[in-house]
């Protein structure tokens, strides 16, 4: 790695070989990290390359297995959040953490109130230093409120408050302006800054890789865990940094087949879910990939959900190859041809104390029931042929399915749903936290899909996922859809313009 | 950044003040509303029957509801930190025969009470360590240990029984005595709820315990020693059964090895009439204890109206959900406040 020996201070906290593994799988190996004091540091990597293991080992919620943390040049061991906290180091998570019972003040001090005589807090302190804070913010946030119900920004306003106010030497941010608006990310970045002149060091994550060259000075790249390279971002491409990440030209990871839309085989018209979408209408052809575009919370999912038909919408009407579905009824759905991989593979798609060929064939059951038994030998037959196909890694077919890796849960989730011979398949971010070369088989089965024939409507968070596979970019902001962009004119521009609302309607 | 303050500010700051003094209202008014509640059943009562509010009508009405009102007060700790304590019923009613037992012995009526403190603090600590170690839910936790419990009861106990002739007379009168209307065991249970409801507002660790309620995640995140904190609210729930059945004792005189049981339900009723939030985070004991304090006056008000007690249950159960029930359209309502104020934000 570069060492910085240019830049004069020391590094004021650092990673030095830090390994970390749970169970079999190697979140990270061997990686270095340094944060100077006055600089934001930016953290690239793709979904799973273990940055958010090592914001965890910075911020003393996981133990490094091998390595050191060094605070000031010295080796620490940090036992619990707590320690670090007290070491000066403050963590913005991804999702922010907050007491929603409580008021501002109290979330900002939780842990480490102001106390008067008998060790009682102080109240008016709390209150006064919040209020101080706020206004150094220049935001207009009552302390006393609750933070339930704080919009996403203000959330991450408070959690700022929270590091500003035991004056944090280390900022650690995680992907800060995903859920952001273009005015909110520059309000953030403007604190982002102000904190950087008094001398923070400030470790910045974001898949927005504008924004790290906007803000940041240097960047750790990190790739399946292991430390790839930490440099001064001065001089390099975007697409340098891309490659860094991902180890491989862009084309391979996205093998895009052409193909000639067919006739219409999902049709969704004026869907509306009261406060949740508005007026959502479009059309998915034969053999077409659409990407559903859109910050998180924009109601990508939610829409999904009402087209399978889990969550009931208010007006509006779906139709698969010409067929009206019935509002609020899966079954129907799943039996006129469409399918839902869902985003959270462990919540909603898998039972993950069951088999992987269990899991298959939970969508196969009407076929494989004869006499009101699961005929287990067609059951098991139909799982290993769409496993092999699908070139899912297992020691055994009858083991768990949490036994697996990531990206392979990923896979059998899409068996479990290839299996049922979809017309149209909906897959809601098929790649998120899986590792790179998994990913590519995933776009090639998905390339491959389309290119048979099936519809695929892909929602997806990560930008570069939705330019290389889709034929068409729909991309919704707040509720409603805003742009609908051919893959010809499709940009990060394009599309995060029309997620953020900044593009003209 | 600072660029869009002054703009913003004077626009903003007017319906903010409103927003928030209303939220303020709608949490104290929970504890007012229960307040308001009781005050009518009782006036209900006393204009139905004269004779409700008689010096020893309402020094009834105080004795009934202190045990369940010290009970009540542990459990609202348990149940904010997003936890709960089946237990409490067992553990009062074995203490209460182990003060019992000792003060039958001739022993010293301050030591007994100790006793069975002691004993509470002692199955309090076992629920603690295995709820916050085991990672077990709390609920089959606190039901392993109330059978537990009540069959180590059951065992010791046999068929015997303790009753008033064989305590010591100062105690037995303690349990029934007092200022005029207000009885010792009162002002024992009144002392213990401004002490917690105090130290809940008032000391980093009870703030704590609202915190790891309302978001566990976050508390860990946040440095909150929260294994030690969740063991601290179990300790304090379960010292506070055995000190109710010490006073069980001292109030009926007379325990068997069925003392205490199916208690905990009528616990859990009060503390979430009370306003006790079930998934943590949210309520004060002053709640619990008004919330106590109304399920059992219901008792004595049904007599004293010549209603059959048959209804009690019935009763218990609608105002359960009908806290339930108030909770939920507060909540909504709350969020649509909050809703707006953001808007008028953005």
């Amino acid at each position: 790695m570069t060492h910085p020996s240019d830049t004069g201070p020391a590094p004021v906290l650092a990673l030095r070989d830090v390994s970390k593994s749970f169970g079999a799988v190697r979140a990270l190996r061997d990686v270095s990290l340094e944060l100077f004091p006055g600089e934001v540091h930016a953290l690239a990597g793709e979904n799973g390359a273990g940055k958010s293991t090592l914001i965890k080992t910075l911020a003393g919620v996981h133990r490094p297995d091998a390595g050191q943390v060094l605070l000031d040049g010295e080796p620490v061991v940090f036992h619990g959040p707590g320690d670090a906290r007290d070491a000066g180091i403050a963590v913005i998570y991804q999702e922010p953490t907050l007491f929603p019972d409580l008021s501002i003040a109290e979330n900002i001090f939780m842990g480490r109130q102001p106390r008067r005589a008998l060790g009682r807090i102080d109240h008016k302190a709390t209150h006064s230093v919040t209020a101080d804070l706020m206004r150094r913010l220049g935001v207009d946030l009552d302390p006393d409120r609750p933070a339930r119900g704080l919009s996403i920004a203000d959330q991450q306003i408070v959690e700022i408050a929270k590091a500003l106010s035991f004056d944090a030497r280390v900022l650690i941010m995680d992907e800060p302006t995903a859920a952001l608006t273009g005015s909110e990310v520059a309000r953030l970045f403007g604190v982002v800054r102000a904190l950087r002149e008094e001398g923070a060091a400030v470790l910045f994550i974001s898949h927005r890789l504008e924004e790290i060259f906007q803000i940041c000075r240097r960047v750790t790249t990190l790739r399946d865990g292991a430390w790839i390279s930490s440099e001064l971002l001065d001089g390099m491409t975007e697409d340098d940094l891309v490659r860094r990440m991902v180890g491989r030209d862009l084309d391979e990871l996205y093998p895009k087949q052409e193909v000639t839309p067919g006739e219409v085989a999902l049709s969704v018209r004026r869907l509306t879910r009261e406060g949740v979408f508005t007026d959502v209408s479009f059309e998915v052809r034969r053999g077409e990939i659409v990407g559903l575009a859109g910050l998180v919370g924009a109601g990508r999912t939610e829409v999904a959900r009402a087209v399978f038909g889990v969550d009931r919408w208010d007006a509006g009407e779906v139709e698969v190859d010409g067929q009206a579905l019935v509002n609020g009824a899966p079954s129907t759905a799943m039996a006129a041809g469409l399918a839902l991989v869902p985003e959270d593979r462990r919540a909603q798609g898998l039972v993950m104390d069951m088999s992987i060929e269990r899991n298959i064939g939970l969508t196969g059951l009407r076929t494989t029931v004869k006499a009101g038994l699961v005929d287990r030998g067609a059951e098991r037959s139909r799982s290993l042929d769409w496993a092999v196909r699908l070139q899912v890694k297992y020691a055994r077919i009858a083991d768990a399915v949490g036994t697996l890796s990531g990206g392979n849960q990923q896979k059998v989730v899409l068996a479990k749903w290839l299996a049922t011979g979809p017309k149209v398949l909906i897959v809601d971010e098929p790649t998120r936290g899986i590792d790179v070369g998994t990913k590519a088989e995933v776009h090639r089965l998905l390339s491959q899909l389309a290119a048979d024939g099936v519809a695929v409507l892909m929602i997806s968070s990560d930008l570069p996922e939705v330019l290389g596979m889709a034929d068409r970019v729909l991309v919704m902001h707040e509720g409603r859809l805003t742009a609908e962009i051919p893959r010809a004119e499709a940009t990060e521009e394009t599309v995060m313009a029309a997620a953020t609302g900044r593009a003209a309607a | 950044m600072t660029v869009t303050a002054p703009d913003k500010a004077p626009v903003a700051a007017p319906p903010k003040a409103g927003a928030t003094r209303l939220v303020d209202r709608v949490f104290k008014m929970r504890e007012l509303a229960i307040l308001v509640v009781f005050l009518v059943m009782i006036a209900v009562t006393q204009a139905g029957n004269s004779e409700f509010l008689s010096e020893q009508g309402i020094k009834d009405l105080l004795l009934n509801a202190t045990i369940l009102v010290l009970v009540a007060t542990g459990q609202s700790l348990v149940v904010i930190t997003r936890n709960v304590d089946l237990s409490v019923g067992s553990t009062l009613g074995i203490s209460a025969f182990a003060a019992g037992t000792y003060l039958q012995g001739g022993g010293n009526p301050v030591v007994a009470v100790a006793l069975a403190v002691l004993m509470g603090i002692g199955f309090g600590l076992l629920n603690g360590l295995l709820v916050s170690l085991g990672q077990v839910p709390a609920l089959v936790v606190t039901l392993g240990t109330l059978y537990i419990i009540r069959g180590i009861d059951s065992i010791w106990v046999g068929s015997r029984q303790i009753t008033a002739a064989d305590l010591p007379g100062g105690f037995v009168d303690f349990g029934s005595g007092g200022v005029s209307a207000v009885p010792w065991l009162a002002l024992i249970a009144l002392a213990v709820v401004v002490a917690t409801a105090y130290y809940l507002k008032q000391f980093g660790g009870g703030r704590e315990l609202y915190a790891l309620g309302s978001n566990p995640e976050a508390a860990r995140l946040a440095g909150i020693p929260v294994r030690k904190r969740i063991l601290a609210a179990y300790t304090f729930c379960g010292a506070l059964a055995g000190l109710a059945g010490a006073l069980y004792l001292a109030r009926f005189g007379n325990v068997d090895s069925s003392t205490g049981n199916g208690y905990e339900l009528t616990v859990v009723s009060a503390v979430v009439v009370g306003g006790v939030v079930f998934t943590g985070g949210s309520g004060s004991v002053y709640g619990a204890a008004l919330g106590a304090m109304l399920l059992t006056s219901i008792n004595s008000v049904l007599p004293a109206l010549g209603v059959s007690s048959v209804w009690v249950m019935a009763i218990n159960g609608i105002l359960l959900i009908l806290a339930i029930a108030v909770d939920r359209i507060v909540a909504l309502r709350l969020a649509t406040a909050l809703k707006k104020r953001n808007a008028r934000h953005g």
